[in-house]
C-alpha cells in the first residue's frame, strides 16, 4: 500500500510532554498547577445571552467573518483599550478561537522558504502552524536576563533576506513576560528597516499587572504591517467557546477569509452572540478577575522569594517561570520528582522550547488556597533537595 | 485601601494578616492598623461562619416577617425597630420601602416556637399594624454564596 500520509505532516514532533501530562491525570490526589485556561466560570451574563440565542433558535451560520454585531463591538473594544482602530467590514475576522487566526494568517502570509522568526519559549502551536503553511520556522531564544522580552539585537541578528514574518505572543505563555512602548518601540525600527511583518498575537492583553498593554499595531508605521491576535478565552474566561479574532490591513484580511470560508465557514454562532455581551457589559468581569489573578501572583513571587527560588517578576498572563537552575537537575527531571515526591504537577519550561530549559511554568490559574498548599509541598521539596546535595 | 480590604475579607475573614497583605501587595502593618481601625469604627461588625444548616442534624426554621408598624413621634421607626431588634431570637431588622416597613428576620426551632414569637410578641407591640409571615422552604443562596456542592474543577490538562 502507498504510505498515506503527507511528508510536512510526519515531520512535525508530537509533543514531547504527553507521557507526563498521562502521568498526572491518572494521579488522584495530585495538586495541580499545570493548567493554561482561566479557573473562573464565564460570567453569568454572557452565558445566559448564549442560552437566549440558543431558545430564539439563533442556530444558523453567520456570515463568514462573523456577526456585524460582534465584528462592531470588537473594532470599539480594540479602539477603547488599546486605541487600534480597525473597520469592521473589511479588517476584522472571527474566529475559532486565537488558534485558528494563528493558522490562517501564516497561510495566507507565506511562500515555502519564507523565514518565521519565532521567540521561544512559546505557546507550542507557532512553530507547527508555520512549518504547516510552508514556512521556515527560526527560533529567537529569549533570555531570563532581558525578563525574556525581545531584544533590537536579538532581533537584527536572526534577520536574513528570507524573513517575512515575526510571531511576537506577548503577554506570554509560560514566561508571563510583556513587551512594554519602549520595548516595542525598539523593535519597531527594526521590522520597519527590513520591511517585515508581525503576527501579534495579544490573546492575554487584557491580563497586565503593571501597565496596561500597548499593541505593536498602534505604533507609528505598524499598523499596517502587523496582524493582531486576540479572543475571549483568556480575558472572559471563555476557552470552551472557541472565540477569537483576528484584525489588520484589508489585502492580507481578505486572503485569511477565503482560507476561513473554505475550512470553517463561520465561528460558532451560539459563541459570537455570548460574546457579544461580553464586549458590551464585560469589562468590569475582567477587572475583578484580573485584580484576583494579580493576588494570586503577588504571593506566588513573594513565596519564591521566601523559598530563595529565583524567578523574575513576570507582569502579564497568568503564569511564572521561575529557575531551578540551582538543583542541577532538567526540568523535566524536576517536574517528574516534585510530581512523584510531592504530587504537584507542573509543566517543564522545555514545553515551550529548548530554551526554557531550567526553568518551570506555574499557573495561577488556581483558587489562593490551591495555590498555598502546593507551593508548600514544593517548598518542602526543594527543601530536601537542597539538604541532599 | 479599605475598599481593597473589605472587598477581600467579605469573601475569607480568614486569611492570615501577613498573606493579605502580601496579596493586596501593600505594607502588613498597614492592613493591621486600618483592619483595627475599622473594627472600632464599626464598619467591620464582626466575623461570622456561613453554614447551611440544612445539612445539620439541627431543626431550624427560618421565616421573613413582613411588619407595617406606626410610626413614633419624635423618633419615626428607629424606636420601633429597637424594640424589636433587641429580641435575641431576631437575626436582622431592615427598614424597606414599599408596602411594608420592617423586614423582619427571625430563627426558631420550630414553625410553631416562630408563630408564637410573632403573635406573643411582636403583634402585640402596641405600634404594629399588622405581620405577614414568610417561612424559608430552601436556602439556594447566601451572603453571594451558593450553598450546592462546589463545583469540581474539570479543566483537562491539555499539551499547553
Amino acid at each position: 500500500m502507498r504510505n498515506p500520509l503527507s511528508k510536512t505532516i510526519v515531520t512535525i514532533e508530537p509533543s514531547g510532554i504527553r507521557k507526563f501530562f498521562d502521568i498526572v491525570s491518572e494521579m488522584k490526589d495530585a495538586i495541580s498547577l499545570g493548567v493554561g485556561e482561566p479557573d473562573f466560570d464565564t460570567p453569568w451574563h454572557i452565558r445566559d445571552e448564549g442560552i437566549y440565542s440558543l431558545e430564539k433558535g439563533r442556530t444558523f451560520y453567520t456570515s463568514n467573518a462573523g456577526l456585524k454585531e460582534l465584528k462592531v463591538e470588537i473594532a470599539a473594544y480594540l479602539k477603547r483599550h488599546y486605541d487600534l482602530t480597525y473597520d469592521f467590514n473589511h479588517e476584522i475576522l472571527v474566529t475559532v478561537g486565537g488558534s485558528e487566526a494563528i493558522d490562517i494568517a501564516m497561510r495566507a502570509m507565506l511562500d515555502p522558504g519564507d523565514e518565521v522568526l519565532i521567540p521561544q519559549p512559546s505557546y507550542v502551536s507557532y512553530l507547527p502552524c508555520a512549518v504547516l503553511a510552508n514556512g521556515t520556522p527560526v527560533v529567537i531564544e529569549l533570555k531570563e536576563e532581558n525578563e525574556f522580552r525581545l531584544t533590537k539585537e536579538e532581533l537584527e541578528a536572526a534577520i536574513t533576506p528570507r524573513t517575512k514574518l515575526l510571531v511576537l505572543p506577548f503577554p506570554n505563555n509560560p514566561t508571563g513576560a510583556i513587551m512594554e512602548r519602549k520595548d516595542l518601540e525598539a523593535i519597531a525600527e527594526v521590522i520597519k528597516a527590513h520591511d517585515l511583518y508581525v503576527l501579534s498575537d495579544e490573546i492575554y492583553s487584557a491580563l497586565t499587572y503593571q501597565e496596561d498593554h500597548v499593541s505593536i499595531a498602534s505604533l507609528p508605521g505598524m499598523w499596517e504591517r502587523t496582524i493582531v491576535i486576540n479572543g475571549f478565552s483568556k480575558s472572559h474566561a471563555m476557552t470552551g467557546w472557541r472565540l477569537g479574532y483576528a484584525c489588520g490591513p484589508r489585502i492580507v484580511l481578505e486572503q485569511m477569509l477565503k482560507i476561513h470560508q473554505f475550512a470553517i465557514m463561520c465561528a460558532p454562532t451560539t459563541s459570537q452572540y455570548a460574546a457579544v455581551d461580553a464586549l458590551r457589559c464585560g469589562d468590569e468581569d475582567v477587572k475583578q478577575m484580573r485584580e484576583e489573578y494579580n493576588g494570586r501572583r503577588r504571593y506566588l513571587l513573594h513565596r519564591f522569594r521566601e523559598m530563595g527560588l529565583q524567578c523574575f517578576e513576570p507582569y502579564g498572563a497568568f503564569y511564572v517561570f521561575p529557575c531551578i537552575k540551582e538543583f542541577g537537575m532538567t526540568s523535566e527531571d524536576f517536574a517528574t520528582e516534585l510530581l512523584n515526591a510531592e504530587r504537584v504537577a507542573v509543566v517543564p519550561g522545555t514545553a515551550f522550547g529548548g530554551c526554557g530549559e531550567g526553568f518551570l511554568r506555574i499557573s495561577y490559574a488556581y483558587s489562593l488556597e490551591n495555590l498555598k498548599e502546593a507551593l508548600d509541598r514544593m517548598e518542602r521539596f526543594i527543601t530536601k533537595l537542597r539538604e541532599n546535595k | 485601601m479599605r475598599e481593597k480590604i473589605l472587598t477581600f475579607i467579605e469573601k475569607n475573614s480568614r486569611i492570615d494578616i501577613k498573606e493579605l497583605a502580601i496579596v493586596l501587595g501593600v505594607d502588613e502593618a498597614a492592613v493591621k492598623k486600618e483592619l483595627a481601625a475599622m473594627e472600632q469604627e464599626n464598619i467591620i461588625c464582626g466575623y461570622h461562619t456561613l453554614i447551611n444548616w440544612d445539612k445539620v442534624e439541627v431543626e431550624k426554621v427560618t421565616a421573613l416577617i413582613e411588619v407595617r408598624v406606626t410610626p413614633q413621634r419624635g423618633m419615626g421607626f428607629d424606636k420601633v425597630a429597637e424594640r424589636i431588634y433587641n429580641y435575641p431570637e431576631v437575626n436582622s431588622v431592615y427598614l424597606i420601602s414599599g408596602s411594608y416597613d420592617l423586614m423582619v428576620t427571625l430563627e426558631g426551632r420550630t414553625l410553631r416556637e416562630v408563630s408564637q414569637f410573632v403573635s406573643d410578641k411582636l403583634s402585640a407591640l402596641e405600634y404594629v399594624l399588622s405581620t405577614k409571615t414568610n417561612f424559608i422552604l430552601k436556602k439556594y443562596k447566601d451572603h453571594g454564596t451558593i450553598m450546592a456542592e462546589p463545583a469540581k474543577d474539570e479543566r483537562m490538562l491539555m499539551t499547553p
